[in-house]
């Protein structure tokens, strides 16, 4: 892929999320909602280097992995509108919704979570010799969490074919990352579990690629775990109602310089700008159309509010 | 065909009739594999599955729980054992959070078919920290089955039951009945999920019990039916899925109920048996629920203290007679 397709799976996300903040504004969706704006590089690098079949395991700032993964937008909007989507018939919404069809285990609610359960699915991948890969991403915050301690011994040791991806926005939800670790980098855990670990720059989807590439390569020869921290920034606040009163005055604008589709922009000629444009355009009407139609899903049947606790 | 086995012996012919016969059935937890785990339940397995099939996890529930959920998502039927069901509240988060919603919360699309084996109960000199009675924590959850063998013959066939099932399953044995000894069917089809059953007919008052309790209520049935009182013992064996008919046709014989487990009182599941005796059975019921349970307070080990908390036979008898003269 190029760096126009990046463009476009990076403007698909960010485009997806302003509407999304946009509906939400219009009482349209309940809930807080967690968004990943300045983010978009790292599922869009680290999605280059999967394949059909391999799994991704998110958290509940997970919107980009599950556009990168190719999961509809139809179905997102109207999961996230509480909806019948196809995704989760409503039951999920923002923080916890999957879909096995695009192999997106999903987002999870709890901090760190998920990366005991992309762990099972690696073991699975082991186990029955799929060549799978199972990419699990969490935030900086998780890595103070037991179970991400826990998974990523127990894949070490069964050399399961797992990368886990830390998306380093520098804030632990509402805290600053720095004051609540004494290490300089996160990656410097990956020693602890006998595991690479490698930092990149987050706002570049190449390096990101590069970066996780290595990782699945790595995995799929079944050499075991890796883990990849991508250093990135948040635009937005922690929820969709945080006011951001702990962020330094100018810290959001001068991300906004580095964020990864202003990048883009600022390196572009005229002609290549023109294309961004037009593509923006592009994002902008398959956004609407998604609106659109999800605004066209019926509610779920209040009359199966029981149904699907068990098989 | 059935044989004579002990209930330890039951739980590892169920394992063995799972990993023969379903190739997707793994099986791991702590020194489960070479150890052939702490009370010989795995004993021989490794041997004869294999490390790919069988094997030891580092001690991390959470973590081994967590991948249970992930490879039953995507393929795999595992079976993980918490050593003790005082070490499931290291992994309640997996348990309650993940494991349990993850089949609602994707409105079927994904399913969990697997199956958390551990043990529970006292056991002479176990601290408050081995010895818990969880069972009502699990059956409180929706989403999760929620199985308690009292024979070893349930323990064979709940088992395998737990592991046919698409649903995530909590089978918890009771570490008192592991020497027991009892006939098992090796033979019998697989059982549905659920089921309670009238263990012991009788006519003045429902014994209702589950787990170690069942043999209790027998032993206590035995007794008082010297003194004159019929007791009718139902072990309910599943707590979900609920058998409350059973409990309802028995109580609507005997007009009497008695309710026995060896977790503490308060919020215990016989208050939920209680509650819904009271709702759905009040015409039938001649007198007031008891309820035999331990008292309020961690399990102390010193052997003189036990004897005052466990509820036994004779705490079980107590409760009847005053059930029946009430």
């Amino acid at each position: 892929m190029g760096q126009l397709d990046d463009y476009r799976l990076m403007a698909r996300i960010r485009r997806f999320e302003e509407r999304l903040t946009a509906l939400k504004d219009a009482g349209e969706i309940p809930g807080s909602i967690h968004l990943c704006n300045g983010q978009e590089a790292i599922p869009v690098g680290a999605c280059r280097a999967l394949r059909d079949g391999d799994h991704v395991t998110a958290t509940y700032r997970g919107h980009g992995w599950a556009i990168a993964r190719g999961v509809d937008l139809t179905g997102l909007f109207a999961e996230m509108m509480g909806r019948d989507s196809a995704l989760c018939g409503g039951r999920a919404a923002s923080p916890y919704l999957s879909d096995p069809g695009r192999w997106f285990v999903g987002e999870n609610s709890i901090v760190g979570a998920g990366v005991p359960i992309a762990t099972g699915a690696a073991l699975t991948a082991q186990r029955t010799g799929s060549g799978a890969v199972s990419v699990v991403s969490i935030g900086d915050g998780a890595m103070n969490q037991g179970n991400v301690h826990e998974a990523l011994n127990l894949a070490a040791v069964l050399d399961l074919p797992l990368v886990l991806v830390v998306e380093n926005n520098v804030y632990s939800e509402m805290s600053r990352i720095s004051d609540m670790v004494r290490v300089r980098q996160l990656a410097e855990r990956a020693a602890g579990y006998g595991l690479p670990g490698r930092v990149v720059d987050g706002n570049d989807p190449d390096a990101v690629a590069e970066a996780v590439t290595e990782a699945v390569d790595r995995a799929r020869e079944g050499s075991g775990p890796s883990i990849v921290e991508a250093m990135t920034e948040r635009l937005v606040g922690h929820y969709s109602g945080d006011a951001q009163h702990y962020r330094p005055a100018g810290e959001i604008a001068a991300a906004r310089q580095r964020e990864p589709l202003a990048r883009i922009r600022q390196a572009a000629d005229a002609d290549l700008a023109a294309r961004l444009d037009a593509i923006d355009a592009e994002v902008s009407a398959e956004i609407e159309t998604a609106v659109t139609a999800a605004r066209a899903v019926p509610h779920p049947d209040p009359a199966t509010a029981e149904e699907h606790v068990y098989v | 065909m059935s044989e004579s086995l002990r209930y330890i012996q039951a739980v590892n012919a169920a394992l063995t009739w799972a990993l023969d016969s379903r190739t997707d059935t793994i099986y791991f937890g702590e020194d489960v594999a070479l150890p052939g785990g702490p009370f010989g339940a795995t004993k021989g397995l490794h041997k004869r599955f294999g490390s790919e099939r069988i094997f030891d996890t580092p001690i991390s529930e959470t973590g081994f729980l967590g991948m249970a959920l992930g490879a039953a998502m995507t393929g795999l039927r595992p079976i993980a054992e918490i050593m003790y069901a005082d070490f499931s509240f290291v992994a309640m988060d997996q348990i309650v959070n993940q494991i349990a919603t993850i089949h609602y919360s994707s409105a079927g699309r994904w399913k969990a078919p697997l199956v958390i084996r551990m043990q529970q109960g006292y056991s002479p000199g176990a601290c408050a920290q081995h010895s818990h009675s969880p069972e009502a924590y699990f059956a409180h959850t929706a989403g999760l089955r929620v199985a308690l063998p009292a024979t070893p013959d349930d323990a064979y066939q709940m088992l395998r039951t737990a592991v046919v099932s698409d649903d995530p399953v909590v089978v918890a044995e009771a570490r008192m009945l592991y020497p027991t000894r009892g006939q098992v069917r090796t033979d019998a089809p697989v059982e549905p999920v659920g089921g309670a059953r009238v263990v012991r007919p009788g006519t003045d008052v429902t014994v209702v019990a589950w787990s170690r309790m069942v043999s209790a209520a027998l032993d206590a049935a035995g007794t008082l039916a010297e003194e004159g009182i019929d007791v009718e013992v139902v072990d309910l064996r599943w707590l979900n899925p609920l058998d409350f008919d059973t409990v309802a046709t028995s109580v609507s014989r005997t007009g009497r109920l008695v309710v026995a487990h060896e977790a503490n009182l308060t919020g215990g599941f016989g208050a939920e048996i209680a509650a819904r005796a009271a709702a759905e059975c009040f015409t039938d019921l001649r007198a007031p629920i008891a309820r035999v349970a331990a008292p309020d307070v961690p399990m102390p080990a010193a052997p003189a203290l036990q004897a005052v908390v466990v509820p036994e036979a004779a705490t079980v008898a107590d409760a009847v007679r005053r059930t029946v003269r009430a």
